[in-house]
């Protein structure tokens, strides 16, 4: 893989998503059921198996392009809070992407960057209250902190948000339907972080053209 | 899951196909948008009413469209909210120039696809767009650290309510206002006796023992205060109405509404209206207004829930006034 994602790159990406929630639709929906209503799983397979539809055609318009109607597929497909989370999510990164024919690794930091501010302004949440932040937070992070090189610093990525799903476990649930649970959240993952550590595993896949599992 | 369902993934639009074919005379269904609307819309500069909501509890959202009440409904998946995109579309079609409040429980998914529906209204087409964000269920502590109290059966309440001062011809601040007053005088608690089956997972979504109840489920069966061993229906209609009376503010009489979650029979239900209707005379409310059915479900979930509404001269006069709509009507 190049040193900077093109269009085509990203839409790659956005396939592997796709596949990726298709294989583990039904896990998300087991973590959801234990927690929120059991129907993440289904949300984002059938709102990444619309992106995947679109992507190539969208890609041809450039990244931003691509992000945005992405992003837009996101929000009219997936419904309840995933929807508008991961949508202004690819929204966000769009306009971060400008007018650029290419990210590198640190255009891409700065669009997932805007994409994560986003997600905590549109959820009112910020990190420690058992959502997809508590992903997206450390992954960026890691991201970030690994250098120039997009596939160590996506590798990277990945491996954060996967522990920072993880480390979703023990905490108590303030915001979204686990909140009602209050203490009897504990223990469990938030699915929403489990997604985002899916996102962030199909990007080190694209970047590293290895697939993980 | 023994279900009447030929696929899991049409239950939503199967079901609202069957709706418009149920009821020709008085609503349309846009399959594409999955919205319920009336066939005959309302007058030129009135308010229009919009809610919706994840599809399961049945006959909220769309069941309550017609004169007196909503001009349309928005239909998501199972227990998920509709999109933006539904809520644009439902705008488009409703508003007679005069604006559109949104009817919007308190659920984050709801709340943010309402909101960006109204954002993206007013950017193409300069409708102004109110929402009203229902939250009536006191079931949930210390909602400061939480995502707030769920909206409930008073959901329906606000909808009736509104819905009157809207066909009135009132404006779009004076129905927004009177929507406000109604989630701020309405207090709901819920029971279950069994869990719900969400036909995409199609398991429970919670285990509960052959003689336990929930006080304090929400509607899509989240739990809110404690588990406990099957009481008698006067001691659960106890265990509702002590929270919800020990929060709900004024003076004078009071609407009760006993609603069911759809998997109780009205015969259990009417026994619930009598105890509850009992309790209340025991603590010196006089109940003036009733309403007692399935009206805000969970799929099959057995139980009740009960809303108190503290009602006022206007609140009942535009109670009272005349619905048409598939499941609530009166005096039309």
């Amino acid at each position: 893989m190049n040193t900077a994602l093109t269009a085509t790159d990203l839409a790659a990406w956005l396939h592997r998503c796709a596949a990726l929630m298709e294989a583990h639709a039904e896990e998300l929906t087991s973590l959801d059921a234990a927690i929120g209503d059991a129907d993440h799983g289904a949300n984002m397979s059938r709102g990444f198996r619309a992106v995947d539809g679109i992507a190539d055609d969208a890609a041809a318009g450039g990244p931003a392009a691509l992000l945005k109607k992405a992003g837009m597929t996101l929000v009219s497909t997936v419904g309840g809070a995933s929807g508008p989370l991961y949508g202004t999510l690819l929204l966000r990164m769009a306009s971060a992407a400008g007018d650029a024919e290419s990210l590198d690794a640190a255009a891409l930091g700065e669009a997932f960057a805007a994409g994560v501010q986003g997600v905590a302004d549109r959820g009112k949440a910020s990190p420690g209250e058992k959502t997809m932040l508590d992903a997206w937070t450390p992954a960026l992070e890691a991201y970030r902190g690994a250098g120039d090189d997009l596939a160590a610093a996506a590798t990277a990525g990945a491996a954060a948000a996967a522990q920072g799903r993880e480390d979703t476990a023990p905490l108590t649930a303030t915001k979204g339907r686990a909140s009602y649970l209050g203490e009897r959240s504990v223990g469990h993952i938030d699915p929403g972080a489990a997604s985002t550590a899916l996102l962030w595993q199909a990007l080190a896949e694209t970047v590293t053209g290895e697939e993980s599992r | 899951m023994k279900k009447l369902i030929d696929a899991v993934d049409d239950v939503v639009v199967d079901a609202l196909a069957g709706m418009a074919l149920a009821h020709p005379e008085s609503l349309s269904v846009d399959l594409e948008h999955r919205l319920v609307l009336r066939t005959e819309p309302k007058a030129e500069g009135r308010v229009a009413i919009l809610s919706g909501g994840g599809s399961g509890h049945e006959p909220l959202h769309g069941g309550f469209v017609g004169h007196g009440m909503l001009d349309a409904a928005c239909a998501g998946e199972v227990f998920t909210s509709p999109v933006p995109d539904q809520m644009a579309a439902a705008i488009a079609a409703v508003d007679r120039g005069a604006g559109v409040l949104q009817v919007v429980k308190n659920y984050t998914g709801d709340v943010m696809n309402f909101e960006m529906a109204a954002e993206l209204a007013v950017a193409e087409s300069g409708t102004e767009v109110r929402s009203v964000i229902t939250n009536d269920d006191v079931a949930v502590e210390d909602s400061t650290f939480t995502a707030g109290r769920r909206g409930v059966g008073g959901t329906v309440l606000v909808e009736k309510i509104a819905g009157a001062a809207a066909e009135e011809g009132r404006d779009l601040e004076q129905v927004t206002e009177i929507a406000t007053r109604v989630n701020e005088r309405a207090r709901s608690m819920g029971v279950a006796l069994t869990s719900v089956t969400v036909p995409a997972n199609g398991k429970p979504s919670f285990e509960l023992g052959e003689d336990e109840i929930e006080v304090g489920i929400g509607i899509h069966g989240e739990p809110g205060r404690h588990r406990e061993k099957l009481v008698p229906a006067k001691d659960v209609a106890r265990r509702l109405l002590e929270p919800i009376l020990a929060e709900l503010p004024g003076e004078g009489p009071v609407l009760l509404f006993v609603n069911g979650m759809g998997g109780t029979p009205l015969l259990e239900l009417y026994i619930l209206a009598k105890d509850a209707h009992e309790v209340l005379a025991e603590a010196g409310v006089e109940v003036s207004r009733h309403l007692v059915g399935n009206y805000i479900t969970s799929l099959d979930m057995a139980g009740a829930s009960i809303t108190l509404l503290r009602l006022d001269e206007e609140l009942t006069a535009l109670w009272d006034a005349p619905v048409s709509t598939p499941a609530l009507r009166r005096g039309l």
